[in-house]
């Protein structure tokens, strides 16, 4: 079994569908952080098989998590501080996603707009569609569509 | 500060002070004819619309303002690679309100992000076109008397027709309106009014394709264009442009008080000869646009009078 230090301060996010770590460590803008990350890929798990898991030693104020609802509301997520478990999150679908999707209409505005945000708005919880804000195209998550 | 992206800024509420405004505006024009004196309004359109445009100038004019803009993107700084953000915030040191239409969705929404002074919606692409609705809406009241209780067949491109869109986003909101979307398999009404709109407010519409199956049951019959500019492929657009033609002989099987409405301009899709039938209210429907539209202004400038 492969050993990882634990940490002092910062996140665990468990029960990661396998092979789905690097799409979330790139989602949560990990490498633009200055800190230690570590990504455990097709670790044993009773309940899943395979899974991933991203520890990330940082301030816990510094990550916006909310995009992990979005990724998949079945992930855990444990906030640390001073070497202990001090919360675990319950993850819900975000009502805005922020620079995570692209629109894919040619029409939107935001194909040619400099600099504009990409905005996705939560329009149908229940069935966890996202439409673009500008737009109103609906976003369809071919990562979710295989499961 | 106020904008109009869509119809739905309005409530029922404001949306019938507007159109009473509208009514108010049509019977004592002289009564406004200084309400914006001082006032600028500009006219962005980085597409061409000569109806459109002229209608929020005609409007504006009538209430004793000023206008300026420009009337296709290659006459604007559009050309030079500026952004809508950075036009906006221009324009909002020359005019006191802006009306803007551009070829992609959304982005006079990103205007009014941007803006110091309100931004009207004018055509954003597909999308919506909120003041051809208001138009709509007072046309169907002011000649029908009522916005409730009616059957509306929508016919045409219902896929690309902003205009149907923006329409059936405000007739929802009022009671016993029913839908019959008539067009194309290829022209059908997008999921996104056909389920978040219409089936998620449990809303009655039926689906066909043949116009003499839908002319008996309509109260309204809003004809729509098949637009070159929204298709990408020219023999498509060639197949479908004249799928719908409105003729005498259909008109027959309508009711003796039936409203055919149009946005315009009209191709094929309405034959001359229906112009004279009484039922035919599409260019009263063009003088009601600008009836509307001095009421938007005034509203969205706050000026009573």
């Amino acid at each position: 079994m492969l050993n990882i230090s634990g940490i002092h301060e910062g996140f665990v996010l468990d029960h990661i569908k396998a092979g789905m770590s690097m799409q979330i460590y790139h989602d949560l803008k990990l490498d633009k952080l200055d800190c230690t990350v570590a990504i455990i890929k097709n670790a044993k798990s009773n309940k899943m098989g395979k899974k991933d898991i991203i520890k990330v030693e940082c301030p816990i104020e510094s990550l916006d998590l909310d995009i992990l609802g979005y990724i998949d509301h079945n992930i855990t997520v444990n906030v640390i501080q001073g070497d202990k478990i001090v919360d675990k999150k319950i993850l819900t679908l975000p009502t805005q996603i922020k620079n995570v999707i692209r629109c894919k209409n040619p029409r939107c505005i935001t194909s040619i707009e400099q600099e504009l945000d990409q905005i996705f708005v939560l329009t149908d919880p229940a069935k966890e569609v996202y439409r673009c804000k500008y737009c109103e195209e609906k976003y369809v998550n071919p990562k979710k569509k295989k499961h | 500060m106020r904008h109009l992206m869509s119809p739905l800024d309005l409530s029922v509420e404001e949306l019938d002070q507007l159109l009473d405004l509208a009514n108010d505006i049509e019977k004592n024009p002289e009564k406004y004819a200084h309400a914006c004196q001082g006032k600028k309004l500009a006219t962005c359109f980085y597409e061409p619309s000569t109806r459109t445009r002229l209608s929020f100038e005609a409007a504006m004019l009538n209430l004793g303002g000023s206008v300026l803009g420009f009337h296709s993107a290659d006459s604007s700084s559009a050309a030079k690679g500026e952004s809508v953000s950075d036009t906006i915030r221009v324009i909002s040191c020359y005019a006191d309100i802006c009306a803007m239409r551009h070829p992609k969705e959304g982005a006079a929404l990103v205007a009014s992000e941007k803006s110091t002074i309100p931004v009207i919606n004018a055509g954003d692409g597909g999308h919506q076109h909120p003041t051809q609705t208001l138009t709509d809406l007072l046309t169907i009241r002011s000649l029908k008397g009522r916005l409730d209780n009616i059957t509306i067949g929508l016919c045409g491109d219902l896929k690309f027709g902003r205009t149907v869109h923006s329409l059936i986003n405000a007739l929802i909101r009022y009671h016993n309106v029913k839908f019959v979307l008539i067009s194309p398999e290829e022209l059908k009404i997008p999921d996104y009014i056909r389920d978040d709109v219409l089936k998620a407010n449990g809303v009655e519409f039926q689906e066909v394709e043949r116009l003499e199956d839908a002319m008996e049951q309509l109260d309204v019959l809003y004809m729509t264009r098949v637009q070159r500019e929204r298709f990408f492929n020219e023999e498509d657009y060639v197949r479908l442009k004249d799928f719908y033609v409105l003729t005498k002989a259909k008109m027959e099987l309508a009711k003796e008080d039936m409203l055919v409405l149009h946005p315009l301009p009209r191709v094929n899709e309405i034959a001359v000869e229906v112009d004279d039938d009484p039922r035919a209210a599409y260019f009263k429907q063009a003088q009601y646009g600008v009836y509307v539209r001095m009421a938007l202004i005034l509203t969205l400038l706050g000026i009573q009078v």
